[in-house]
């Protein structure tokens, strides 16, 4: 158990609505949620078809563990053919709306085909159905959101759905559940978008059943100990937040500051955590209200954040005086240093705007910044910008560009397209900071060696949740490695990658493992499924994912060469801090990556690692 | 508090929960601070009564200072310790 053992497979081309029982030999291979679903979807579709094409399929997912009382058991995945990077996409998201499915009696629901008219589901329980969607179509995710349960008559529904953002096919947007939280990287998005889908409401009734009762609720129990006596999980996290991260990272000079510039920013400070915290000066009031838990969550790291309502950005618009969604780390580096802009409230302001029309915010604010350079260099003009005078600092023009991103109006447009197809636009590839065409995450990987590598390695195109070495090169969890050293690295990245890939197929939140490891993790899920799941089975369980979805990439025309990074972090220097005078060390570490991960030179899994792994 | 004079110049930068052992004169969670030559960083948090068991991250002009650092390396004119709780994100 854990498991429904239900999937729900939706035709919209048909029209058609099926149940059929999970696979669970797949699913004592891959136990659920990105590992699962993967397998599906690669068993599923041709690796080379379109992303926006209605051949292409799109699956929400949940783990064993969503819906269950695990800490932070409400998760669930979005897998599909990535827009953005061509490769597989699996995006993850909190909130409640993968426990509200789970108790709805089901793992996971695929779509496929394309509507021929915009449409929403509903799947209230055992029923669902498919609904036209001309209504809420063109509209925000809040709207939507607020209108199904209306339409309903039920505000105990929860939606996921896109805003104008995934309509209009931006090639980074996001699907947003529950108001503010998201699926938000590699353009999953576009794809729901591409199948007139707008939106999935969800009501659930029934419960989740473990296998041994008993023995699940004292796994559960002990590992809530843990994150509660463990500092960065029962006090750094759900007081400060992600946004803790925004001075440390500049103090190691390791923030990415305009386009990648410089690698450290001088308005940090004025973005970050402790600024949330204190009372502005112009109202006397803090930009953070409270945080607050996604379902089942004994962390609580999200922020609820309230702009000065005469600040610029929402005077006289008072449908944004509510309290919504704040700055997590990621959007704020991406929204803030990186495009060189340090007023928070402008920030925050531009992270409603994303979480309402469905936009990422760290590719978005990325995009952003890459169009600042070419405008800086004077390959864009403000004749295709729109008249928008689009300099690193300016608040203003990152407002203006995103009011029109999501609605794919002006310059907007362009921006739409992500910062590699931008910039290849305008001559200048190399100012792209993305691999695979998805922008970086929040940390140069100049200053910190092992991330660096973890980008170019990154089967969803850069992130930095598929291995977070900061844990270790900064943090010091589990233990503290030297950000600046290449040695050791390509072991650390394997290993954050397969435990990650294991955490991420359970229905848990990625950051529990600041606290737990696998051997805390595996009494859970043994406790709750069918089968003998260990910390070591785990292990290679993130292991063989690992290399099904290289596989998948490989057969889609990805190969070693987009293992790579961009041209400024292996061949211009950082100029301040620690790292001073250093660049990526990618070619000292990829190598010995390949071999630890039983691979050939050329970055293909050799039969003997994929027999070895049952892939 | 030892009385040997202050002829060095160091940034002190306390972050989350340390940030309330910052001296009045602090701004931006950081605050300029003059100590005697020859000043470890456990010396300079003593000082401030920074509790040592809180100081998890320690920083010195950006590079990490284990625990076994903070008692012997000596503080020079200019230097910038920034200090933190146990904290993460991503």
């Amino acid at each position: 158990m854990g498991w429904t053992r239900k999937i729900l497979r939706v035709n919209l081309t048909t029209g058609t609505i099926k149940t059929e029982p999970l696979n669970m030999d797949w699913a004592m291979k891959y136990l659920g949620q990105r590992g699962l679903a993967s397998k599906y979807l690669i068993e599923e579709i041709d690796p080379k078809v379109d992303p926006l094409s209605a051949d292409n399929k799109l699956i929400f997912a949940t783990g064993p563990l969503t819906g269950t009382a695990a800490s932070t058991g409400g998760r669930y995945s979005v897998i599909t053919k990535g827009p953005l990077t061509n490769a597989i996409a699996c995006s993850n998201s909190g909130g409640y709306w993968g426990a509200e499915l789970k108790f709805a009696g089901w793992d996971m629901v695929i779509v496929e085909g394309k509507a021929s008219k915009p449409v929403y589901m509903t799947i209230f329980d055992d029923v669902c159905e498919i609904h036209d969607a001309e209504p809420i179509w063109g509209t925000s995710v809040w709207k939507t959101d607020a209108w199904l349960k209306k339409q309903h008559q039920d505000p105990m529904i929860h939606v996921t759905g896109i805003g104008v953002a995934g309509e209009n096919k931006v090639l980074y947007s996001a699907i947003v559940n529950d108001l503010h939280r998201a699926a938000g990287r590699s353009g999953v998005g576009a794809v729901m978008g591409s199948k007139n889908l707008k939106a999935i409401a969800v009501r659930g009734t029934k419960g989740v059943k473990v296998k041994d009762g008993g023995r699940f609720l004292k796994a559960t129990a002990t590992a809530k100990q843990v994150l509660q006596q463990n500092a960065v999980t029962g006090a750094g996290l759900p007081t400060y937040g992600t946004q803790v991260l925004m001075n440390v990272i500049n103090e190691a000079g390791a923030m990415p500051t305009r386009n990648h510039r410089q690698v450290q920013f001088e308005g940090a400070h004025d973005i970050s955590a402790e600024a949330m915290a204190t009372p502005r000066k112009s109202d006397g009031k803090p930009n953070l209200l409270t945080n607050q838990a996604c379902f089942g969550c004994t962390i609580a790291c999200g922020r609820i954040s309230k702009i000065d309502e005469n600040h610029f950005t929402i005077k006289n618009k008072p449908e944004y005086w509510h309290a919504s969604g704040g700055l997590e780390y990621e959007a704020a580096w991406a929204l803030g240093s990186n495009t060189g802009v340090n007023d928070l409230d402008a920030l925050t302001y531009v992270n409603f705007i994303c979480n309402e029309q469905g936009l990422d915010p760290i590719s978005f604010g990325a995009t952003v910044s890459a169009a600042m350079e070419l405008y800086d260099l004077g390959l864009i003009t403000k004749e295709q910008t729109g008249g928008i005078e689009l300099k690193f600092g300016s608040a203003e023009a990152l407002v203006k560009c995103v009011e029109l991103t999501g609605k794919a109006e002006g310059f907007g447009r362009e921006l739409g397209l992500g910062s590699l197809r931008l910039c290849t636009k305008y001559g200048r590839p190399d100012l792209s900071m993305s691999v695979k065409g998805q922008e970086f995450p929040a940390y140069d990987g100049r200053s910190i060696q092992g991330i660096g590598l973890a980008y170019a390695t990154s089967n969803r195109g850069a992130c930095h949740l598929r291995g977070y070495t900061i844990a270790s090169e900064i943090l010091g969890i589990p233990e503290k490695t030297d950000p600046l050293e290449t040695a050791g690295k390509p072991g650390l990245v394997k290993a954050f990658q397969d435990a990650t890939a294991a955490v991420d197929s359970a229905g848990i939140c990625v950051f529990t493992t600041f606290a737990w490891t696998l051997n805390d993790i595996a009494p859970q899920v043994d406790a709750a499924c069918e089968g003998s799941w260990t910390p070591e089975s785990m292990l290679e369980l993130g292991e063989r994912i690992w290399n099904m979805e290289r596989v998948f990439n490989n057969r889609a025309g990805l190969s070693s060469k987009d293992d790579n990074l961009p041209p400024r972090l292996l061949t211009e220097a950082a100029q301040t801090g620690p790292a001073k005078g250093k660049v990526n060390g990618l070619a000292q570490m990829l190598p010995e990556y390949y071999q630890l991960r039983g691979w050939t030179a050329d970055g293909v899994p050799t039969n003997e690692t994929l027999s070895r792994l049952s892939v | 508090m030892d009385d040997r004079p202050l002829t060095i110049s160091v940034t002190l930068k306390l972050y989350a929960s340390l940030g309330i052992h910052l001296p009045d004169h602090a701004a931006r969670n950081e605050a300029g601070v003059a100590v005697p030559d020859g000043t470890t960083i456990w010396d300079l948090l003593d000082r401030y009564n920074v509790p040592r068991g809180s100081c998890h991250l320690v920083l010195l002009n950006g590079i990490f200072q284990p625990v076994h650092s903070r008692g012997g390396v000596r503080l020079k004119d200019g230097d910038a310790v920034a200090v933190w709780p146990p904290v993460a994100g991503g």
